[in-house]
């Protein structure tokens, strides 16, 4: 157990276990959603299994440091407190959506929470992570920009260019990869020249490590650390945490491709991260139901908000195509 | 004839040229994986997964890799997924594939295909629902191939693959499942020659790879009103059949032109002018344009039906210029 988990008071523990319950529900109930089909608009990827990664970072952020997600990032706006109902509205395409139902859930953003945009452009978000730490470092206010990205946006040039830029200009970015082990359907053991991508951080002179993903201190630890680093003017970390995704890679993929067997699955499935976190925290009984109890509130609001709220009319479709 | 879906088609014309050609080869994201990639998995089953490599999220690499094959005399043909990730990886398609032989004095050919399925209309949103055939029929050294049927996707793609120029082969993915009778035998489709997908007289329906249904759809619909409606497709924009387009505009007079791309900049503006120069005094009205609303494509339903064009936006332009005094 990590030296500082004592340093935790019992309320952030508890908000943290909240959270990734919120984000697992959250997801579980996107999924049955969008099965049912006509209630969700456009596709959606879930990020169930993950939650260890976007809570441990999150945790170690303020609302003035900076995330930019991806694709897959429902899990990442939750912890850093996007709304829930506006999100779930941008989902279900009304007009009170945080994006107005333009861009959906692969498009999820709450800038008022320092959340930059989920980014469907694989590997997108991570030039613009360097360019929002440039104006972190030239704010002088100590904040950070952590790009989320997978195993997969590992591959893709803008990862390499902004970790080099990052590096020479020491801008306090924190590169945080989530090791799925899939992108699509492609094994990282395939597609990836390293087993540990966070290696590739001595190509750019930097630090990286590799930490357990289901295990949501190991990455806060991990996160803090290379936080501080960045605060100080030390430049950027390259932070891999291995996790595993529980459902197919979006709308069309089922649960077991030909890329996984269910043997595979079980073996993640058995360090889930909120069983992790519940032995971790000493969480009894009746604290885990009360957990849950507040998120199936919550979950519930947001589904009513965004059932209620109105559709876009169609003309807003010329709207803030410039400012 | 048998009747095949679209999707079959594009299968059927890369086993033939594989089959015919050993220098053939696909590469892709997830093109061996059936679930994620039905049209070539099944050939990554035939000819092995050297020749259907499935590469990393690297487009910029894996795109500049296929332009170095077909130097070295290869004919890769890359399957983008979706024409919204080109962009991810312009410098090889557009600076390099296109001008290399010019620059290096006609020394090498790059013999490269680059399907790009795409289009809106199922509420992928700003970035994976675009339409981008006009961007690439602007750039010298390309050829842009966009089929509206199964029958002209398989006899283009075996064009596309046999040419010995970089060509940007267009899919809509509206039109995979749709079913047409497609000639059995070698049958190659050449570049640059229009076809008449309905013949009428009194005005002219020009569509571009979605929109030639929408096109025949509306002639459908205008018929009801005793209208006679010609469908004509270019079915490559580039080269452009201006002739082909300019034969059924000169008996007509008449002329609605569509597309799924953005308007500004678009394909039927090119069209438009080149008919214009052609045919100005024997045009009976200004030619009309239908295409996406000049907006990022939106994820909400509603909003992105009022900015892709339809069959009713046609009919309307239709009318409009048969009004025309
Ligand atoms: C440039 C680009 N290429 C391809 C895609 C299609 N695509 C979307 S997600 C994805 C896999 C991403 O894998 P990874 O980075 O590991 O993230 P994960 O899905 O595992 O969260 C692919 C290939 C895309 N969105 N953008
Ligand atoms: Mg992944």
């Amino acid at each position: 157990m990590p030296e500082s988990k004592g340093t935790f008071r019992k309320e952030k523990l508890g908000e943290m276990y909240r959270t990734m319950v919120r984000i697992r529900r959250f997801e579980e109930m996107a999924q049955e959603l969008f099965e049912k089909g006509g209630i969700i608009r456009g596709g959606i990827h879930v990020s169930a299994g993950q939650e260890a990664c976007s809570v441990g970072v999150c945790s170690a952020l303020n609302n003035e440091d900076a995330i930019l997600t991806t694709h897959r990032g429902h899990g990442h706006s939750i912890a850093k407190g996007t709304r829930l109902p506006e999100m779930m509205a941008e989902l279900f395409g009304k007009v009170t959506g945080l994006c107005h139902a333009k861009g959906g859930s692969m498009h999820i953003a709450d800038v008022s929470k320092g959340h930059y945009g989920a980014h469907s452009i694989v590997g997108s978000n991570m030039p613009m992570a360097a360019g929002i730490g440039l104006a972190f470092q030239f704010n002088g206010r100590g904040q950070v920009a952590v790009p989320f990205f997978g195993d997969g946006a590992s591959n893709q040039g803008a990862f390499h260019e902004s970790m080099n830029l990052c590096a020479i200009w020491k801008l306090p970015v924190v590169f945080f990869c989530e090791n799925n082990h899939f992108a699509s359907s492609t094994r990282a053991d395939y597609s990836t020249s390293v087993e540990d991508i966070s290696t590739r951080a001595q190509g750019y002179g930097s630090p990286g490590i590799t930490v357990d993903g289901m295990d949501v201190l190991a990455v806060h630890e991990a996160v803090a650390e290379a936080v501080k680093r960045a605060r100080a003017g030390e430049g950027p970390t390259l932070i891999e945490a291995k996790t595993y995704r529980y459902y197919g890679h979006s709308r069309l993929d089922k649960k077991f491709g030909s890329y996984r067997d269910e043997a595979e699955w079980n073996k993640w499935k058995a360090r889930d991260p909120l069983t992790v976190a519940e032995k971790l925290f000493g969480l009894t009984e009746t604290e885990i139901e009360g957990h849950q109890a507040a998120v199936e509130k919550e979950l519930a609001e947001a589904v009513a908000f965004a059932e209620a709220s109105p559709e876009p009319e169609p003309e807003m479709a010329l709207e803030d195509i410039f400012g | 004839m048998p009747n095949i879906k679209f999707s079959e088609a594009i299968t059927e014309a890369l086993r033939e040229e594989m089959e015919r050609d050993e220098k053939v080869f696909v590469m892709g994201e997830d093109v061996s994986t059936p679930s994620v990639s039905p049209l070539t998995a099944e050939l990554a089953e035939r000819f092995g997964t050297a020749r259907v490599r499935n590469t990393p999220i690297s487009e910029l690499g894996f795109t500049g890799a296929a332009v170095g094959a077909a130097m070295a005399g290869y004919r890769p043909v890359l399957d983008m997924r979706l024409v919204d990730f080109t962009l991810v990886a312009m410098d090889p398609i557009a600076n390099q594939a296109p001008k290399l032989r010019y620059m290096l004095g006609g020394q090498v050919s790059i013999p490269l295909v680059i399907r790009t399925p795409q289009g809106g209309g199922v509420q992928n949103g700003p970035t994976h629902g675009q339409a981008l055939e006009s961007w690439f029929m602007k750039i010298p050294g390309l050829k842009v191939a966009v089929p509206s049927d199964a029958a002209d996707a398989k006899g283009l793609l075996k064009t596309a693959i046999r040419d010995d120029n970089p060509v940007i082969f267009t899919e809509y993915r509206s039109l995979y499942p749709s079913v047409g009778p497609v000639p059995e035998g070698d049958v190659a489709i050449p570049f640059g020659k229009a076809a008449v997908k309905r013949e009428g007289s009194d005005i002219t329906l020009i569509g571009v790879g979605s929109e030639v249904p929408h096109c025949l759809e509306a002639a459908e619909a205008l018929a009801s009103d005793g209208i006679s409606a010609e469908v004509v497709d270019p079915r490559t924009i580039s080269p452009l059949d201006t002739e082909g387009l300019a034969a059924s505009v000169s008996k007509t007079g008449r002329c609605v032109v569509a597309e799924q791309g953005h308007l500004h900049g678009g394909v039927g503006a090119e069209i438009a002018a080149a008919l214009q120069a052609m045919l100005f005094g024997s045009l009976k009205a200004p030619i009309e344009r239908v295409a996406a609303l000049n907006t990022p494509i939106p994820v909400q339903p509603k909003m992105e039906a009022f900015v892709l064009p339809s069959v009713e936006k046609i009919t309307a332009a239709a009318r409009k210029a048969l009004d025309y005094a």
